[in-house]
């Protein structure tokens, strides 16, 4: 019906977040390190990827089941007085979604910092050595 | 069906951007995530089908599956069309550029 909206609307305060993140970051000194740092903006930046990707292709999906029309109020499932439907659609699929893509970035983040902490211990171990 | 296509190009493209390894130029991860993204979302909507149906789920008429299989080409191919729009704006190459200042010589 309308599921995808949830997701996009995440996307847009994620999007918000990531511009935030990233003027802060470029104030703040960096520390020179062999290993390159990934930045939380670039770490949000994939999870905007996954949400407005995802939403948008939904989208389409849903243009191709009739279940959004070029025309007000854009959705036929207002048109048709399913109203309430629709929102208890959006609360269930709709914030599943949003919760399993942030669920999965998250382990994606957890992820990347592991294998940066195993860069940086492997490079401090090649140092000592040579 | 439309699932297991955004998977299977999901996939392909994540096998792309490994094999590319630290080469960004062609911006192969947005497409990467933009499938992944879908997938995720699809898969909600199948486990909400899987609830509402059951069984039944995993036996669509013959009919349902093709018209989906002809969706899921068409959100692939809809999603590649949004990462070369991507591509070409962003212009990591800078070959749009070229392009256009080599015309205006």
């Amino acid at each position: 019906m309308a599921c995808f909206l949830v997701p996009a609307s995440e996307a847009v305060i994620t999007t918000v977040a990531e511009h935030i993140v990233r003027s802060r970051e470029k104030n703040t000194e960096e520390v020179k390190s062999d290993v390159p740092k990934v930045h939380f903006s670039e770490k949000l930046g994939w999870l905007n990827r996954m949400l407005w990707g995802g939403s948008a292709l939904l989208a389409f999906e849903h243009v191709w089941h009739g279940e959004v029309i070029p025309t007000f109020p854009f959705l036929t499932a207002v048109q048709n007085g399913e109203t309430a439907d629709m929102l208890a659609e959006m609360l269930t699929a709709g914030v599943g979604m949003a919760v399993l893509v942030t669920l999965i970035w998250g382990g994606m983040v957890i992820a990347s910092g592991v294998i940066t902490k195993r860069s940086k211990s492997t490079d401090a171990l090649g140092g000592e050595r040579s | 069906m439309t699932l297991l296509v955004t998977v299977f190009a999901a996939v392909a493209a994540t096998l792309i951007w490994y094999n590319k390894e630290n080469d960004n130029r062609m911006m192969v991860g947005t497409l990467c995530l933009m499938y992944w993204g879908a997938s995720i979302m699809w898969f909600v909507d199948a486990i909400a089908g899987y609830i509402e149906d059951g069984a039944a789920f995993f036996t669509p008429a013959a009919e349902d599956m093709l018209n989906d299989l002809y969706l899921g080409l068409s959100v692939v191919a809809f999603g590649l069309v949004i990462w070369l729009a991507i591509l070409l704006i962003k212009d990591p190459r800078g070959i749009v550029r070229k392009a256009i200042t080599k015309n205006m010589n």
